[in-house]
């Protein structure tokens, strides 16, 4: 395409639709139209210009708003397809387990289940195609905005005050007629207290107000690309933590993905509402629904490794600070934020036993087996005591005579112990179990007679450590600028030229609010006494009304 | 009388109020046939006042509530509803303080009315927070959500007005058949109003066991008469009919029983207005909308979207996902809520494309509101009561 | 200007922006590459490489002597993460033993770190298998940590340089264990 010369001698590039200079328009459609299209100012759209190259015509697919709306649409789809049926975050199956993921959902939902997981639907915001998608959206995003903002900028930074008299009587606030000869200065004087920025030249001027909104657009777009960038960054290694810790009452553990920390959880809290006192007015509802949870809340200890002490090590980490975690007040140190996510009441945490004989129920004495740590020997005096031979927290059955533990947690714990009493010096083999004793030499004289338990709760708490969030804040704040800046305010333009033969012609235009730029001009055709103007849209439409109503 | 008690009259204050004004309203778009203009200036003047008395009263009843629980009343569907009734008339308050559109009074509050008597088919009494909404952004993020809420709904107000007008009712088009099928929705959900307030009356109940989707016994009460049962379902209660459908355990029958007596009582009403009136919804609302000024309707939909959009992106996107973010450790989980906001999101951000790009305006923006509002609705209603994810509490 | 130079101009201007799109849209779509590869390689991202560094650790062994890996530099450290409850754990414990004798005194040394359990588990569980190596407790899981050990047992080989020689998730059969202790074991 060739470049586009002006009958005024402006070169223009190629596409532009109005002269960069004097405002003529440049095509034939435009000359016959009765008003001028004013959107990007007339420039020539980069995309628009050059169709040759395969990279052009990427280009110019991405730059267009009808791409980018039809690329919102199929994302909004696209996005509304997984919440049919529930994603897999939120279906009670283990995470990575693909075999049970198949299997739930073709159990709970049948057919339509079978063939949702097929389609991969059921971990849909994951997924290649929906990550591609959203993608082409931020291309064409960044696409379309260099594509605009580029000749804006050019356009409005090389604006002439002198327009030629075809731009002006074509846009949509115009006027014409014979005015005093000061009028130019008043005008001007009016309008720089309506805080416009005037400039003259020779018999005319330019007003110009709020044209940073024109850049409102890009503003935003900008902040959701950083947005974006944020969000891809998460991705990367290091940049994002998001750990399990699930911790006992008692315990002190090191925290996950945080080299240092460690954490201790004094107490689970769990409280529910009781609906007396302070909380009678919610009487009612507890009534309703049953129990109400108040509170979940772990009071931990944070602690630190002394400086130059590696893992592993017990005595050489200090307290750093006492917490309270809430599920809105997480515990927050050194980028890493601790949560209360979950929590499981009741585990046990000791065991208390009655020696006794079983025919007499004579007691020799109680002893309490820590089930975190338990001791070789309980001496319970008098001649009487218990060893410990093993212990297996979590029995699971026998292996060649030996008994298994499932796991090292004390869900069912199994006691081997040898009982001593005066009476019994050589000793009986016992192995204890919760409601279930065996013997393995035949019937002993002595048992052990269960009396009661300790628990303690498990905090089940999320780490997370997100480097992203700063970034993703800076966008969030830019889009919102941009945002506002392009919608709550206005580029408002009015020309103004004193013609040789004394009249005075007058066009204006904004980006949106009409009513507001006829407010300021009605104020400065008062005050310098300008002609009246017109708006030439309402004229038009007024005439196609009346046209319309004639033929009816 | 407990603060309590004093919000809820308050909240039958404003019902009321609404309920008249709408009426005041339609005689007042009405008298205008005989072109006494002053009357229709005059008759909608007092039907602002009316209007402004149920919204004080709306507002008074939001407070009260606040005072007696405690916390912003935005914890449940019943307090959601509510206030967006509330914003939907704030909404238009503010439009018709500055555009003076009686017209617009008579589509928005019905509408404010049927989201108010929806949401009292709801558990209504004050509850107690559970622990993940107990923080400040509950205020923050919830009120400023239902506030671009009601914001945008004024686009759609002034989409369905602006419909009215320029769809022809005369001859067949899918337009027609959309327009109607609009008008035939709000009419469902008066529907479901009216199954729900008659059984209730009847005090309907029949108890049931089931097997649910886990394996597990469960119990249900229905307020309706169970059209559909749940799967394996024993009934409890003697003398009420036997459930016609079973279910597979994954779909809530007893929802859709209500769905579908919603719809029977919808239809039945609907087809009477038509019997007895010869005419489709639309004419007959067509005559109250003909001196509408189209281009002020557009350009109250498109301001609308200005204002609520921005507040939207804030309220339903920003806040939420910082708090998200302090409650549940990561903010966005593709939760059906969030979703479903992102996709209100997308869907007003499409409509500005396409307006400011591609100069759609006028009827094809009225459409875009219309759907843009049942977004929102599906989110409100929908997601809250069939997806259920993190965000039902109710 | 002549109409040659205006040709010329136009060239270059036209190829400096096909160069400029070509190079935006390459960034772009190397930039969603990239994500889509980091969120499908997101599951198994390890914090230990071989050839790492060993992170150093001090841990105390049941016999109460202090094991700190720095100590062992010069010497081949064969460390076992592993529990009683585990049980390919349980298995390979007397081919461990077996082969410590053999290479104990080739500048091997043999570490079972037991994940936080008690000291009555861990020793009963020494004395019925009568382990010579020493048996350690890391009882609030901070080596396990900086290891980013996640299934049992694991095994971290780190050769004479401090280096990580091999890491081996699940059960070795005695041979494995003699071709890894060979692999360390200093000149």
């Amino acid at each position: 395409m060739e470049k586009v010369q002006c009958k005024c001698g402006h070169i223009n590039p190629a596409g532009t639709l109005l002269c960069e200079s004097c405002g003529r328009s440049l095509t034939e459609e435009g000359q016959k139209e009765k008003l001028v299209d004013m959107r990007y100012e007339g420039t020539a759209r980069r995309s628009q210009t050059y169709n040759k190259s395969i990279i052009d015509k990427t280009w110019n697919f991405f730059s267009s708003v009808k791409i980018g709306v039809s690329l919102i649409v199929i994302l909004l789809v696209a996005a509304a397809l997984g919440t049919i049926l529930p994603q897999e975050q939120y279906v009670p199956v283990a995470e990575n387990d693909e075999a049970g993921l198949k299997e739930y959902y073709g159990e709970v939902y049948g057919i339509f289940g079978d063939v949702y997981y097929f389609l991969g639907l059921h971990d849909l915001y994951d997924s290649y195609w929906f990550i591609i998608l959203v993608g082409m959206l931020a291309i064409s995003l960044i696409i379309a905005s260099i594509d605009r903002v580029v000749p804006l900028y050019r356009s409005l930074k090389n604006q002439r005050v002198l327009r030629h008299p075809s731009f002006m009587s074509k846009q949509r606030i115009y006027a014409n007629g014979a005015a005093a000869d000061d009028s130019l200065e008043k005008a001007g004087e009016k309008l720089k207290q309506l805080k416009y920025n005037v400039s003259f030249d020779k018999n005319g001027l330019l007003a110009e107000k709020g044209r940073f909104s024109r850049w409102g657009p890009y503003v935003n777009h900008l902040g959701l690309i950083i947005f974006l960038g944020g969000v891809m960054l998460r991705m990367v290694p290091g940049f994002y933590v998001d750990e399990m810790l699930w911790l006992r009452e008692g315990e002190t553990r090191s925290i996950p993905e945080a080299p240092g920390f460690y954490l201790e959880n004094k107490e689970f809290i769990l409280e529910t509402y009781t609906g007396e006192g302070e909380e009678e007015v919610f009487g009612q509802a507890i009534d309703r629904v049953g129990n109400v949870v108040k509170t979940y809340r772990s009071d931990v200890v944070l602690y630190k490794n002394t400086d130059d002490s590696v893992p592993g090590a017990t005595d050489n980490i200090e307290v750093e600070k006492e917490y309270s975690i809430l599920v809105n007040e997480p515990l927050k140190f050194d980028g890493y934020a601790v949560y209360q996510m979950d929590f499981r009441l009741d585990e046990l945490k000791a065991m208390s036993f009655a020696l006794t004989n079983k025919e007499t129920e004579e007691s020799f004495g109680e002893l309490t087996i820590d089930l975190t740590n338990p001791e070789e020997v309980y001496d319970l005096g008098n001649g009487a005591r218990v060893e410990l031979m093993g212990y297996y927290p979590d029995f699971s059955g026998f292996v060649d005579g030996e008994p298994q533990t499932a796991t090292p947690i004390p869900n069912n714990p199994g006691f081997l112990v040898e009982l001593f009493t005066p009476d019994t010096p050589e000793g009986e083999i016992s192995f204890v179990l919760i409601q279930n004793t065996i013997e393995p030499f035949g019937d002993n004289t002595h048992k052990l007679s269960f009396q009661n338990v300790e628990t303690r709760d498990v905090s089940g708490l999320t780490v997370r450590k997100d480097r992203t969030l700063p970034l993703l804040g800076i966008g969030g704040l830019i889009f919102m600028i941009g945002v506002c800046q392009g919608m709550y305010f206005n580029h408002r333009r009015l020309w103004i030229q004193q013609q040789a033969d004394g009249t005075v012609i007058l066009a204006g235009h904004t980006n949106k609010n009409w009513f507001g730029l006829k407010k300021d001009l009605d104020q400065v055709t008062e005050h310098a006494s300008l002609p009246a103007y017109m708006d030439q849209q309402e004229e038009l439409e007024n005439q196609e009304k009346k046209d319309g109503d004639n033929k009816s | 009388m407990s603060l309590a008690d004093i919000s809820s009259n308050l909240l039958y204050v404003a019902f009321f109020a609404y309920l008249i004004a709408t009426f005041v309203f339609g005689g007042a778009v009405k008298g205008n046939k005989q072109r006494t203009f002053k009357s229709e200036q005059r008759w909608s003047k007092v039907a602002f006042i009316i209007t402004l008395i149920g919204f004080a009263a709306n507002l008074g009843y939001f407070f009260t509530r606040w005072g007696a629980t405690g916390h912003a009343p935005l914890s449940n569907l019943f307090e959601f509803a509510t206030a967006f009734g509330l914003t939907i008339v704030g909404g238009f308050v503010i439009l018709y303080a500055i555009y003076k559109t009686p017209v617009l009074g008579m589509v928005v509050l019905p509408v404010a009315l049927l989201i108010i008597a929806f949401a009292s088919m709801f558990p209504s009494e004050v509850s107690p927070l559970i622990p993940a909404l107990q923080s400040h952004w509950l205020a923050i993020h919830v009120s400023t959500t239902v506030i671009s809420e009601g914001i945008l709904s004024m686009s759609a107000a002034a989409g369905i007005v602006y419909l009215l007008k320029v769809v022809d009712m005369k001859t067949k088009s899918k337009k027609r058949f959309w327009l109607e099928t609009m008008l035939y929705a709000l009419v469902v959900v008066v529907g479901f109003i009216i199954a729900s307030v008659t059984f209730n009356v009847m005090d309907y109940e029949a108890e049931f066991t089931y097997v649910d989707k886990d394996g597990k016994d469960q119990e249900m009460v229905y307020n309706l008469p169970p059209v559909f049962g749940m799967n394996e379902h024993v009934s409890l209660t003697e003398g009420t009919m036997a459930p016609l459908v079973e279910m597979p355990p994954v779909i809530d029958a007893g929802k859709l029983t209500t769905i579908f007596w919603s719809f029977v009582f919808g239809t039945v009403l609907y087809l009477l207005i038509r019997l007895i009136t010869r005419k489709r919804l639309a004419e007959l609302l067509q005559p109250l909308v003909k001196n509408v000024d189209l281009q002020l309707m557009d350009e109250i939909g498109y301001r609308a979207i200005i204002i609520g959009f921005p507040l939207f992106s804030l309220g339903a996107l920003i806040f939420a996902m910082i708090w998200a973010q302090i409650a549940w450790s990561r903010f966005w989980g593709w939760d059906p809520k969030e979703v479903w906001a992102l996709i209100t999101w997308l869907f007003y951000a499409a409509y500005l494309h396409l307006r400011l790009g591609k100069g759609w305006n006028g009827e094809r923006a009225a459409w875009l509101g219309v759907v843009g509002f049942a977004i929102i609705m599906f989110n409100f209603v929908v997601v809250n009561l069939i997806i259920a994810g993190l965000h039902s509490y109710a | 200007m002549s109409g040659n130079d205006k040709n010329t101009n136009k060239r270059n201007k036209k190829r400096n922006r096909t160069i400029m799109r070509t190079a935006i849209m390459a960034l772009l779509v190397a930039a969603i590459g990239y994500t889509i590869y980091n969120s499908a390689t997101a599951g198994d991202v390890s914090v230990m490489k071989v050839g790492d560094n060993a992170p150093d650790f001090t841990l105390t062994d049941m016999e109460g002597n202090s094991h700190k890996l720095s100590d062992y530099e010069g010497q081949g450290v064969f460390l076992n993460f592993w529990g009683t409850w585990c049980e390919p754990c349980v298995r390979e414990m007397p081919a461990m033993d077996r082969q410590y004798e053999e290479y104990k005194e080739q500048g091997i040394q043999i570490l079972a770190i037991n994940i936080a359990q008690s000291n009555f588990e861990v020793q009963s569980f020494i004395d019925r298998f009568n382990l010579s190596f020493p048996v350690t407790i890391d009882s609030n899981k901070s080596v396990m940590e900086a290891y980013s050990i996640k299934p049992l047992p694991t095994t971290v080989l780190v050769n004479p340089e401090g280096k990580i020689q091999r890491i081996v998730t699940g059960e070795m059969t005695e041979q494995d264990i003699a071709g890894y202790l060979e692999e360390i074991s200093p000149e």
